[in-house]
C-alpha cells in the first residue's frame, strides 16, 4: 500500500500540486487522470522520488520514503517497476539486456538464471524470441512491452505507470492495459497508472484520482465514474459526442 | 557560475561514490575506455603525423643559417611535439570527438527518461554513467599522447626523407641529443589532467541537460567548449608550475 499524505510540489512560484492526499491500495489499479497540466506526472514522479515534494509525505508500506537518503531509498527502489511514457529502454542495449540489467546489479543470479528469467518476463509480454533486438528495431507497442517485461524482472511490489497508451493504436492499448491488470493480480503489486485515455480508465480503473488544477477533485471507481455529478470530472471524462452517447445508454 | 561549479563538484562527488556491483561497473569502464582509446587513434595518428611532418619542416625553414646545425630542428620538434602539441592539440581534438559524444550520450539518456530508468531502479546514476567515463578519459587520454609523440616525431622523420630542409640523419641526431625525461612527465601530467576535463566538463554538461534534441546538441556544443577553454588554462598552469 502506498500512502501519500498532503504533497505539495511547486516549479518557482508555479504551485503544480496544492496538497494531495491519497491512499493506493494492493492488488488494485490505482487510476491517477486529469487534463493536461493538471499535475498527474509530477504527482508520480514525487510519489516514486524523482521529484523531491515540496511539502508532503509519502509511505511504501508505511516506511517514510520521502525522508529517506539515496541510499536509504534502495532497498524500496529494488521493489519497484516502473513503465514510462516513451518506455525509456536503455538504446544501448538489446531487449534481453535491458531486462536483465536490474538483474546484474541487484541479485546474484547466474547468467543462466537470469536469461530464463528474461525469457520468462519476455513470454509474459508475449515477446519470445526477441531476444537479440535493440530498441530502435521495436514498434512503440513492442517497446512497451518491453519496458513492462523490464519493470516486472525484479518481481516488484509496486509498479508505476506513465501514459502506457500514449502513441497507440487503440487495439495495442487495450492489450497493455489488460497485461497491467494482469500483472497487478498475479504479481500482488500495487499498481498506479496515470493516464488519460479513457478505455483505461472504464477498463482497468480500480481507483481513480481525478486531479484538476493541481487539486484532488474526485475520488472512486470506474462503476462510479459514469454516475457522477462533478462537473469537472464529467467535462474531463465524457468530453466527445461519442463518450456522451455512451453515457446516455447506461 | 559559483552555483555551476558546486553542481559539479557535487556531481563529481556522486560519480565516485561506491558501486553497486564492482563488476558491472568494470564491464562499463572497459567499453568506454575501447569507445575512447581505439575509437580516437586513427583521428589521434592522422593529426599528430601531419603536425609533426609540418612542425619539422617550419622549424628547419626557420633555422636556416649556416651558423645553427641542422639537428637543432629534429630537437626542437622533439621537445614541441612532448610538450605542446601532442598533448595540448589531441586534447583539444579528443574534447570535440569524445566529448561532445559524451555530453550528447548523457544528454539524450536524460531527455528520454533513460536517466529517471536508473534512479528509479535504484542506481546511482552519476556513479553509472560518468565514473566509467571519467576513469577512461584519464586513462587512455595519456596512452593516446603517447601514441601521438611517437607518431609527431616519426612524422618528422617521414618530412625529412620527403624534403631537402634537413637530412634524416640530422634529425635523427637532434631527436636523441639532450632528451630529458622531465619533458614526458610534464606531457602525461596534462594528458592526465586534459582527460579528467574532457570526460567530466561534458558528463557534467549531458546530465543537467533538459528539453529535447536542441538542448542536447546545446549542452554537447557548451561541453566542448568549456573542456577547451579549461585544457588551454590547465596547460598554461602545468607548464608554468612543472618547468
Amino acid at each position: 500500500m502506498i500512502e501519500v499524505k498532503d504533497i505539495v510540489k511547486t516549479f518557482g512560484e508555479n504551485e503544480v500540486l496544492k496538497g494531495i492526499s491519497a491512499t493506493f491500495q494492493t492488488g488494485k489499479n490505482n487510476l491517477i487522470i486529469g487534463g493536461s497540466g493538471s499535475g498527474k506526472t509530477t504527482m508520480l514522479k514525487c510519489i516514486v522520488g524523482l521529484h523531491e515534494p515540496t511539502k508532503g509525505k509519502v509511505f511504501f508500506d508505511g516506511e517514510n520514503f520521502t525522508e529517506m537518503d539515496f541510499e536509504q531509498r534502495v532497498p524500496i527502489r529494488t521493489q519497484i517497476g516502473m513503465l514510462f511514457q516513451n518506455s525509456a529502454l536503455f538504446d544501448s542495449m538489446t531487449v534481453e539486456e535491458n531486462i536483465m540489467f536490474p538483474l546484474n546489479l541487484f541479485t546474484n543470479q547466474s547468467v543462466s538464471e537470469k536469461r530464463d528469467r528474461a525469457n520468462f518476463c519476455l513470454e509474459r509480454v508475449n515477446l519470445k524470441g526477441r531476444n537479440k533486438l535493440y530498441p530502435a528495431e521495436l514498434s512503440g507497442g513492442m517497446k512497451k512491452r518491453v519496458g513492462i517485461a523490464r519493470a516486472i524482472s525484479m518481481e516488484p511490489k509496486y509498479l508505476f505507470v506513465d501514459e502506457p497508451n500514449s502513441g497507440l493504436d487503440p487495439k495495442t492499448s487495450i492489450l497493455i492495459d489488460e497485461l497491467i491488470a494482469e500483472l497487478t493480480i498475479e504479481y500482488k503489486m500495487t499498481t498506479v497508472v496515470v493516464t488519460h485515455d479513457m478505455n483505461s480508465v472504464m477498463g482497468i480503473g480500480d481507483h481513480i484520482i481525478f486531479l484538476h488544477q493541481g487539486q484532488k477533485w474526485w475520488e472512486g471507481s470506474n462503476k462510479e465514474i459514469a454516475h457522477t455529478d462533478n462537473q469537472e470530472l464529467n467535462d474531463f471524462v465524457f468530453a466527445s459526442k461519442f463518450m456522451q452517447a455512451a453515457k446516455d445508454k447506461l | 557560475m559559483f552555483t555551476s561549479f558546486g553542481k559539479y563538484i557535487l556531481l563529481l562527488r556522486l560519480s565516485f561514490k561506491r558501486p553497486e556491483k564492482f563488476k558491472v561497473y568494470w564491464a562499463e569502464i572497459m567499453r568506454e575506455m575501447v569507445s575512447v582509446g581505439i575509437g580516437s587513434l586513427g583521428i589521434i595518428a592522422i593529426i599528430s603525423i601531419f603536425i609533426g611532418a609540418a612542425t619539422t619542416i617550419q622549424v628547419a625553414f626557420q633555422l636556416a643559417s649556416p651558423l645553427v646545425p641542422l639537428s637543432i630542428a629534429g630537437k626542437i620538434s622533439r621537445d614541441s611535439n612532448i610538450l605542446e602539441f601532442s598533448p595540448t592539440i589531441s586534447s583539444l581534438v579528443l574534447a570535440g570527438r569524445v566529448g561532445s559524444n559524451f555530453a550528447s550520450q548523457i544528454g539524450t539518456m536524460r531527455v528520454t527518461e533513460q536517466i529517471d530508468a536508473l534512479e528509479i531502479m535504484g542506481v546511482n546514476a552519476p556513479g553509472y554513467l560518468i565514473s566509467p567515463k571519467i576513469i577512461a578519459g584519464i586513462t587512455m587520454v595519456p596512452i593516446l599522447v603517447i601514441v601521438s609523440i611517437c607518431l609527431g616525431i616519426t612524422g618528422g622523420y617521414i618530412a625529412c626523407m620527403a624534403g631537402s630542409e634537413i637530412t634524416p640523419s640530422d634529425y635523427v641526431a637532434g631527436v636523441v641529443d639532450g632528451f630529458d625525461g622531465l619533458t614526458i612527465r610534464v606531457a602525461l601530467v596534462k594528458a592526465f589532467v586534459f582527460g579528467f576535463l574532457i570526460a567530466s566538463i561534458c558528463s557534467y554538461q549531458g546530465f543537467y541537460t533538459s528539453g529535447g534534441a536542441l538542448e542536447v546538441g546545446q549542452s554537447a556544443t557548451r561541453g566542448v567548449v568549456y573542456s577547451c577553454v579549461m585544457i588551454l588554462f590547465a596547460d598554461l598552469v602545468i607548464t608554468r608550475l612543472m618547468l
